[in-house]
């Protein structure tokens, strides 16, 4: 399996998710933000970060960035993207998945491990994971997912959440909800679910070292539905 | 302008140093000049109050790659790695402008490593304010949080570690130190010294701006009432040009273009250039009209003074300047030629074709002021009589949750969690513990790291507290199971003009000398940060020192959660019930006065020394160093940790149950260890005559104390996770 993984100016997570990639079996590319062509990819992923310093708005330079043209089109015809935590704001500036982030609820960026609870598994992402409750770590401080009414009402209705804040046993409630996200929403997808945004690192849970290991069973599970 | 005597002492210099400067010069100064001279000259540029002491530091050992001297100091951790690392204060900008004073001091830190090639793994950082009662304290508190994660987090660079407290000696003057860790290979580490004749002199980075213009001069004052007037010498931070400005510098280190490179901090393209040429014995010569400006109209005076942030000089090979230029113009960062090496060894600027200053580079540097202040030796206080009677009736579970509830005691989740912690994958033991552990990449090696200060026994007796910190230090890498290596330290005191001052200041760095000496742990990088005081209210001296040590097989790293019900808990180190300058003393007694514990450097390093050993064995299940609130408020923290409960049964001892419990000794741990080991254990103890007690077994849920006293473990973790979450919510 072949992945691609974008270099912004001020992306930082973007080594981290080439070890995790390669770790679980994936070939990987590193691509230049000024790329205008993406390698042949089976998934494209868009990294955390700080890309263009988040001046003006989280994500919203980078989404117009000359790599971005190709990656929305590998989107729209398909192809499997998906952006983690500054990745996500730069897919809802590009329209490809609904909705904003804003500032967390209480204005303070948020480091720590956080429970999320699976919401859809009918899509390459998720399907076969064999839990309903994943433990994810977060590293944030624009996590706070808003949307119109509308727009809600249509996430819902085509069951386009992928996973929600939750506590250990799967229960979403407010005080499970770190950053004042509508609906405990912590990752959406496109509607035909080849697009997915999540404010959750699952590239920093891959060893029993380090914040814990679902992120491995989310990898694994990635490459297996992918092949 | 014109200069005479009262523009230098503008300036911050005194009489005799205008004087010095004509005569080194055999003629006035002009503008420039003396902006120059009076930033090199000022006490955070040329250390001229504390040189002299800091010379008798111990700065060498088998590990050392380079100690002080230049951006950084160098350990070797083997297998051709290196790691670089510094602390350094950021204390007066802080104060006057808590978010970009603390940004800005991460950012200069984290250049400062990156500068000799290491790309930065780790952030710490100790911060000190004023009492929480005090009005400024709060947003004080919150602006510096927000800045050092501002600019950290943006970096990817992980926060693992730090110190917070609160002492109303910090009210008017907070302290701000940063430390960072980089990580280099042996044989690709940069030097600022200049080499070579014509070589092409660059400037790269941002733009040069009319802020933090005199800032190292402010640095070197007390402060008064106008101090809202110095906020246009604080530097405004702009970390995503630093995350460019480190992934180009990196880049270009990959080839062998680069002789010379040094960050423009303190006093910018004044130092930089200043310092690369005096270790080169070269001269400099700079076109100042090749300087990137963000603003017009800027004078030769604003350019070479101004602080602006995100700024380096790099001396080339002749020949390498196109392909340099391509990595600057990748990441979208200026790159200009600004002047050359030569042979005069002065420095020599030009601004529209005219010579604007012409100065030795020497008269500068080495010839800059040093003083042997007056000072005077402190009196080690006398013991306190605390009577038997007189904390009898205190109910220990009730003392102990107030000390766990205290400001410099409870748990600082609040500020952490606001720190990316985990990035770069390798954060293997996270803030809240001893030390912050990360791993080298993709290697079977760990770097642990740690930063401390204990400023109240520093207050009460400096020789004994200089000693202290660096114990501390080493006893925290020791609990992590990681062989200390060196320490960077952050001298951070009052003026040194006054005697009491300068006295706290020479025997710290006394004590600091000896303990470092003798426990084999040299100091390799540091900084001094004088006039900290606001009118003639001086701080308590506070020495940090940074440590730092290597696990070379992390599966082998301790945490200090009790890990299994039914363990044993040992002691390690003798308890004699030293009370005074303790946390129960001063905030339970209201004792201020009294010595600190004595430091016994041989038990010190024995101790520390066998407990490795016994980590090395897989001995040990976790461990915790006694400090603040002696052994049952580390126990608790232990058992907060683990959601594990303890039952202690005292030792017989001539001591009282209170003296054992809150005394803080020196020399002490906490071990957790399985009881089938008990005898392995205490033959290895036993055999390096290390002393020890048999504290309890853990248990579920509840801490009991001799079967009579308990309190849930619930209960214990409210007592310390709530204050600082509530003080900040209020």
């Amino acid at each position: 399996m072949k992945s691609s993984v974008i270099t912004f100016p001020g992306s930082n997570c973007d080594r981290d998710m080439d070890v995790a990639l390669k770790k679980f079996g994936f070939k990987n590319k590193m691509v230049w933000h000024a790329d205008t062509e993406l390698p042949k990819s089976d998934l494209v992923v868009l990294p955390g970060g700080f890309s263009y310093g988040d001046y003006l708005r989280c994500g919203s330079m980078a989404s117009k960035s000359n790599i971005m043209h190709s990656v929305i089109n590998f989107a729209n015809s398909g192809g499997m993207v998906m952006g983690i935590c500054n990745g996500f704001q730069i897919l809802v500036e590009t329209g490809l998945v609904p909705g904003v982030l804003l500032r967390n609820k209480y204005l303070e960026f948020i480091c720590k491990n956080v429970f999320v609870k699976i919401n859809d598994k009918q899509n390459k992402y998720f399907k076969n994971v064999d839990t309903k409750v994943l433990e994810f770590h977060i590293a944030h401080n624009e996590g706070n997912y808003f949307c119109t009414n509308d727009q809600l009402k249509e996430i819902e209705d085509n069951n386009l959440i992928a996973i929600k804040y939750c506590d250990e046993n799967g229960k979403i409630e407010e005080q499970y909800n770190p950053n004042g996200s509508i609906k405990n929403i912590a990752g959406v997808f496109n509607k035909k679910k080849n697009v997915l945004g999540m404010m959750p690192h699952p590239e920093r849970m891959i060893d029993t070292s380090l914040s814990g290991e679902d992120g491995s069973l989310f990898f694994k599970n990635l490459i297996n539905n992918l092949r | 302008m014109i200069v005479n005597e009262q523009v230098a002492l503008d300036h911050g210099l005194k009489k005799d140093e205008y004087a010095k400067i004509c005569n080194l010069l055999k003629r006035t100064p002009n503008i420039t000049e003396l902006g120059i001279f009076s930033a090199m000259w000022n006490e955070h540029c040329s250390y001229k109050s504390s040189r002299l002491h800091l010379k008798k530091l111990p700065t060498k050992g088998k590990k050392v790659i380079q100690g002080p001297g230049e951006n950084a100091g160098v350990i070797d951790i083997e297998d051709n790695d290196a790691i670089v690392f510094k602390i350094e204060s950021h204390n007066h900008p802080s104060f006057i402008e808590p978010y970009q004073g603390a940004a800005t001091g991460v950012g200069g830190i984290m250049r400062d490593v990156f500068t000799m090639g290491a790309r930065p793994i780790a952030n710490l950082n100790s911060i000190h304010f004023g009492s929480p009662q005090h009005k400024k304290t709060k947003n004080l508190l919150r602006g510096v949080v927000h800045g050092i994660g501002g600019y950290g987090n943006c970096m990817g660079v992980p926060t693992i570690a730090g110190q917070t407290s609160f002492d109303s000696s910090y009210n008017g003057n907070i302290l701000v130190n940063a430390m960072t860790l980089g990580l280099v290979k042996k044989d690709k580490i940069f030097y600022s010294k200049a080499a070579g004749l014509n070589k092409p002199v660059i400037y790269v980075g941002s733009k040069t701006g009319r802020d933090g213009i005199h800032g190292a001069s402010m640095a070197s004052a007390s402060f008064d009432d106008k101090i809202e007037e110095k906020k246009p010498t604080v530097q405004v931070g702009d970390p995503f040009t630093e995350k460019l400005l480190l992934e180009a510098c990196l880049e270009l280190m990959s080839g062998d273009s680069i002789i010379a490179i040094q960050d423009m901090g303190a006093a910018g393209l004044t130092s930089s250039s200043i310092e690369m040429a005096s270790k080169g014995s070269l001269g400099v010569e700079i076109n100042l009209n090749k300087v990137p400006c963000r603003e017009s109209m800027m004078t030769p005076y604003e350019i070479m003074l101004s602080e602006s942030q995100e700024r380096m000089l790099i001396i080339l090979e002749n020949g390498k300047e196109e392909q340099a230029k391509k990595i600057f113009d990748k990441w979208n960062l200026d790159f200009a030629i600004i002047g050359k090496t030569t042979k005069s060894k002065k420095i020599e600027l030009y601004f529209n074709q005219e010579k604007v200053a012409d100065i030795p580079v020497n008269t500068l540097v080495e010839n800059s002021p040093m003083y042997d202040r007056k000072w005077k030796k402190a009196k080690l206080p006398k013991k306190n009589n605390i009577k038997k009677q007189d904390i009898k009736h205190f109910k220990v579970i009730e003392v102990l949750k107030k000390i766990l509830a205290n400001p410099n005691v409870c748990c600082k989740e609040w500020i952490w969690q606001q720190y990316d912690h985990t990035v770069m994958g390798d954060t293997i033991q996270k803030p809240g513990g001893d030390a912050g552990v990360v791993r080298v990449h993709g290697t079977d090696k760990a770097v642990a790291a740690t930063v401390d200060s204990s400023a109240v026994y520093c207050w009460a007796h400096p020789l004994t507290g200089g000693k202290q910190v660096v114990c501390e230090s080493f006893r925290n890498l020791i609990s992590v199971g990681a062989k200390p290596i060196a320490i960077t330290n952050c001298l951070n005191f009052g003026s040194p003009e006054n005697e009491e001052n300068m006295g706290e200041f020479v025997e710290c760095v006394h004590g600091i000398g000896e303990a470092s000496e003798y426990l084999n742990f040299p100091v390799v990088s540091g900084n001094v940060s004088f006039y900290n005081q606001t009118k003639n209210l001086g701080i308590k001296p506070t020495p940090a020192i940074g440590g730092v040590g290597l696990i070379k097989d992390y599966k082998k790293m301790i945490t200090m959660e009790f890990k299994e019900i039914d363990n044993l808990v040992l002691v390690i180190g003798k308890t004699e019930g030293h009370l005074d300058q303790s946390l129960f003393a001063r905030n339970i007694l209201d004792e201020k006065n009294g010595p600190p514990p004595e430091v016994n450097l041989f038990n010190e390093k024995n101790n520390g020394e066998t407990l490795l050993k016994l980590i090395d064995n897989n001995l040990i299940k976790s461990a915790h160093d006694v400090s603040l609130g002696g052994i049952i408020t580390a126990v608790a923290k232990m058992c907060i940790k683990g959601k594990k409960g303890i039952l202690i049964k005292k030792p017989k001892y001539l001591i009282n149950e209170t003296e054992y419990l809150f005394a803080e000794d020196q020399g002490r741990y906490i071990t957790e260890i399985n009881k089938k080991d008990f005898k392995k254990v205490a033959d290895i103890l036993n055999k390096n005559a290390v002393h020890f007690d048999e504290l309890g077994t853990i248990q579920e849920n509840e801490l009991y104390i001799n079967d009579k006293t308990k309190v849930t473990i619930d209960e214990l973790t409210t007592s310390n996770k709530n204050w600082l979450k509530n003080y900040m919510s209020k």
